[in-house]
């Protein structure tokens, strides 16, 4: 078929193979021009922490001698460790709790849903939508008459319940796409409802419960303002400790590099895996 | 192995009654189909039995047993669904033997059920798959296979053909046919398709708005069917009805005054007619015959030539009659044609749909599709 | 009968609470309780270096904030930072987003960079442009514009806002293309074809069939960016503190100030109460959209 219409038309699908190939070299230098400008600043923070700090204030240049003295630097005079494990512990330990309340609870919208499920389901929305600026002060002092300033404890409860919201919308989702027929069946076949969960929702939901695990992840991760405002030194993240970078101006920029290409890479490539599920997430459903 | 019974069972969801009180006894091996337009209930009706649903009002009963407040996994039941609901991260295996794990049933045990299943249905060679790697037809046994480990009384099937391709549908057809001769279970069958009830069933139950519009034989319900709706739902293609003018009622029928002024006699009982009562002439296509003096006639509108047989339809007044005739007739579209059709094989309908009945049983009314084997032969025959 | 029936309903309303009990009252009270406290704040004397003046202030701390010139300033602020970033991000977004939708070589990488900045944490960013990007003499920038014999920029004293819209613009567009870009691969191909079968060009198909299909994803990523984007506190926070002057203080940051630096929680608090009104306005109209996305 191809061979015989490109025989009998042959000048003019020479010509627009050649212009459908000039197009798509066009759109291959475009995309990729976007691609790495916007990428740039990453790119560059990249390359500057492998630099030596002097040669990271020299003029911008590709060609330098890498080094790892500023990884090491950072490990050993600001103690990048304990920020780190703050980070992991405050994350994971938000998204755990976060999953365990929300798992039932989108279980019962899912399966066993009333009257008022869609409006539990919109409210629990729309408190993700107060600004946590106008919360600040009330929640500093509970925090501080409570002892919960600047603990990792403090920290885990004000992500759990920032991030529930989004958590059940997208567990609620995801049962709902699991088809009705298959949890009959098993209880035809005798499952209980303990054998229902584990044995079939689980197993059957588990890429998507993963998917709202990292995304909650990602968010705790990356969560900027409680950590700026309710910790100090102790429980500390990531996000507060680069910003601890931000008073002495324009002198350690390789380590400043180094630290943040090690707080965001592994965020970096989570976000990369979960694109997808990010979107269902960040739009509660609005946008496929 | 099991009787079930129904007594008065309706079903409310919020305010709309979708199963308006319905009775119905299902005998020991019996093969019931379910069958009726999509809303007509049916599949709530069998999912009541099947226990995913609870009986607003009635008694559900099986072998004499009141169990509307058992659990579906205790009632002896397997179903296997439309979407076949084959568990997709478990094997074949690991499907058909997911109830028996459940159960607590010892590994070797499973194992040697499930393998006998597999054999009727041929699936030995697939019991490490997952669902994924399998075909339609496939999936459809391993669900068949996952109700019959179960060796319950009762298999419910929920429409399980209409995700097939029609040769595949006309092969389960046959399939399902021959396990129910091989199991000998009572079997409750749900589906859309009359062509499938005519072919399974030894007792239809015509479901239509939440009631029982009539149960029978296929036999009974093609040629004694009880109202217009299951005249008209029963046999392919559809029966044709025609407005007719009452003139008399004898001892051997009512007789009738055609549109095109044709007199005939039907024999059916008319002793309690009105005598202007308004009645509606049903005949099926099959049942008209070209005649060059026939009473009837009519304009050919389109005219479908199957090989075998040529569906001609006709314009008569304001309805588009259908004619089976044979494959050679030599009409063309437009042209007219007049037709006739043998009394004993019409029907007539009251005002309210309700058919006069006949004076005589079709001498098949009473067959059922085991009648259908020669007395006394194996049921292991060849399928 | 009708009594299993009841009961049956109930049982499953039952089960149905008790499992959402959890999430619900702490959500309920994660909701409630500051917020009730942040209102209640918002009419006392609450000012933590002056433990003696308390009591009820009645609408004070509303009428001195909304006296105070730095209020007006920091909505000024606000406005422009939500307006410019939006502009930026709704409109790049869409470009990139026709952009990335069309085949070529290493589309799936490309895509993938395009995205990254979204995945950066905020003060990360705000640091790495501050620093290495808008640095007036050994910035990427400042080279780039003495290299082609132009006087480098210096962003932050001479251009801050604009600056702040610059690192804020970055981290948000791959969000307005991340979200489009998906909604756009829902669009119907067959659609596309149709339209260039009625002889519609590239530029016809992009504003009658393609913006159209985006219209509610563009929305969404309008209302959601608004939320958040009412709110930026850590861009702020390490580059410029708000300064100079007040040329880059937000609502947000003034409450931060007023709250953590002036330990004024009566007004802090007001001003509060005002960044959830604005943000209502926004969320009223979001949640609805859901709302009707629910039913279908």
């Amino acid at each position: 078929m191809t061979t015989l219409s490109s025989k009998t038309a042959a000048p003019r699908s020479v010509s627009g193979w050649r212009s459908a190939q000039s197009k798509r070299i066009l759109l291959t230098l475009l995309g990729w021009t976007v691609a790495l400008v916007i990428f740039f600043p990453i790119f560059w923070m990249i390359l500057t922490g492998f630099k030596t700090e002097s040669a990271a204030i020299a003029d911008p240049t590709l060609i330098f001698s890498p080094t790892l003295e500023s990884y090491q630097a950072v490990q050993e005079r600001s103690g990048y460790a304990r920020f780190a494990l703050n980070s992991v512990a405050v994350a994971f330990g938000s998204t755990f709790l976060a999953l365990l309340l929300a798992i039932p609870a989108a279980y019962a919208m899912a399966f066993l849903p009333t009257k008022r499920t869609k409006g539990t389901l919109l409210w629990m929305l729309s408190t993700k939508m107060l600004p946590s600026v106008g919360v600040l002060v009330p929640i500093y002092l509970i925090f501080r008459d409570t002892g919960l300033l600047d603990t990792r404890t403090g920290l885990i409860i004000i992500y759990t319940l920032m991030n529930l919201p989004i958590v059940v919308w997208m567990l609620y989702t995801f049962f709902k796409d699991m088809p009705k027929d298959i949890l009959e069946a098993g209880r035809m076949d005798g499952a209980s409802t303990l054998q229902e969960v584990f044995f079939l929702l689980l197993p059957l939901t588990l890429p998507g419960i993963a998917s709202t695990g990292l995304l909650s992840v990602i968010l705790s991760w990356n969560e900027a303002f409680w950590s700026l405002n309710l910790t100090t030194s102790n429980a500390a993240p990531l996000t507060a400790y680069i910003a601890s970078f931000s008073s002495p101006e324009g002198l350690f920029w390789a380590k400043l590099s180094a630290a943040s290409t090690m707080a965001i890479a592994p965020i970096l490539i989570l976000g990369w895996m979960t694109q997808k599920q990010m979107v269902r997430g960040l739009t509660f459903g609005a946008v496929k | 192995m099991a009787t079930l019974q129904l007594h008065n069972i309706t079903k409310r969801f919020g305010d709309t009654e979708v199963i308006k009180g319905i009775d119905l006894e299902v005998n020991d091996r019996e093969f019931v189909v379910f069958v009726g337009p999509s809303g007509c209930g049916k599949s709530t009706l069998m999912r009541m039995i099947a226990g995913l649903e609870s009986a607003t009002d009635g008694d559900i009963l099986i072998d004499g047993q009141r169990i509307n407040d058992v659990g579906p996994a205790d009632r002896g039941l397997a179903m296997v669904f439309q979407s076949y609901a084959l568990y997709p991260h478990m094997t074949v295996e690991g499907n058909m033997g997911f109830s028996m794990r459940l159960a607590g049933v010892p590994k070797e045990e499973r194992r040697a059920k499930v393998l006998e299943a597999a054999k009727i249905l041929q699936l030995e060679p697939l019991l490490d798959r997952k669902p994924k790697a399998l075909s339609g037809g496939q999936r459809q046994r391993v669900a068949i296979g996952r109700a019959i480990v179960r060796n319950p009384s009762i298999f419910l099937f929920d429409e399980p053909l209409s995700n097939l391709d029609a040769a595949l549908r006309v092969q389960m057809r046959i399939e399902l046919a021959r396990l129910h001769d091989e199991l000998d279970a009572t079997m409750i069958y749900v589906t859309h398709d009359q062509i499938e009830a005519m072919t399974m069933a030894d007792k239809i139950v015509v479901l239509h708005d939440g009631v029982v519009e009539q149960v029978g034989s296929p036999m009974a319900l093609y040629h004694h069917p009880c109202n217009r709706f299951v005249a008209g739902f029963i046999g392919s293609p559809k029966m044709n009805f025609l407005p007719v003018t009452l003139t008399g009622v004898t001892s051997d029928g009512v007789a009738i005054r055609l549109p095109g002024g044709g007199e005939r006699s039907v024999p059916v009982d008319g002793a309690h007619l009105d005598p202007n009562a308004t009645l509606e002439l049903g005949v099926r296509p099959e049942h008209l015959v070209l005649e060059e003096h026939g009473p009837l006639s009519g304009e050919i509108k389109v005219l479908e030539r199957l090989g075998g047989q040529t569906s001609l339809y006709v314009q008569m007044d304001d309805e588009l009659i259908t004619i089976m005739a044979d494959g050679d007739v030599a009409y063309r579209v437009n042209d007219t044609v007049r037709f006739g059709f043998d009394p004993e094989r019409a029907h007539l309908f009251d005002a309210g749909g309700q058919a006069l009945s006949s004076l005589q049983q079709h001498p098949l009314a009473g067959l059922t599709r085991h009648d259908n084997r020669a007395p006394g032969s194996p049921s292991e025959e060849p399928a | 009968m009708n009594k299993t029936r009841a009961s049956g309903r109930t049982v499953g309303g039952l089960r149905t609470l008790s499992l959402q009990a959890p999430a619900v009252t702490l959500l309920l009270l994660w909701m409630i309780v500051p917020l009730g406290m942040t209102l209640w704040f918002s009419f006392q004397y609450y000012n933590l270096l002056m433990p003696g003046m308390t009591g009820f202030a009645g609408l004070e701390n509303y009428e001195y904030l909304l006296t105070d010139p730095a209020l007006w300033a920091a909505m000024g602020n606000t406005l422009l930072l939500v307006g410019w970033v939006l502009a930026i991000t709704v409109v790049g977004g869409t470009l990139l987003a026709v952009l990335f939708q069309q085949e070529f070589a290493g589309r799936g990488i490309a895509r993938v960079l395009a995205i990254s900045p979204f995945f950066v944490m905020p003060t990360v960013s705000a640091l790495v442009w501050k620093n290495m990007m808008m640095h007036p003499s050994n910035g990427v920038l400042a080279w780039l514009s003495e290299s082609i014999g132009l006087p480098a920029v210096d962003w932050f004293s001479s251009l801050p806002l604009t600056s702040i819209v610059i690192i804020v613009a970055w981290q948000w567009l791959p969000f307005a293309l991340l979200i489009l870009l998906t909604a756009m691969q829902s669009l119907d191909e067959d659609q596309v074809e149709a339209a260039r079968m009625d002889g519609a060009g590239p530029v016809a198909i992009f504003f009658f069939i393609t913006l159209p299909h985006l219209k509610r994803a563009i929305s969404v990523v309008i209302m959601i960016e608004m939320i958040f984007l009412l709110t930026i506190f850590a861009e702020i926070f390490v580059t410029t503190s708000g300064g100079p002057g007040l040329a880059t203080t937000n609502l947000a940051y003034l409450i931060y100030i007023r709250a953590l630096l002036d330990f004024d929680v009566g007004t802090a608090s007001a001003g509060g109460v005002i960044a959830i009104i604005l943000a209502n306005i926004v969320a009223i109209f979001l949640v609805r959209m859901v709302a009707k996305n629910l039913e279908d």
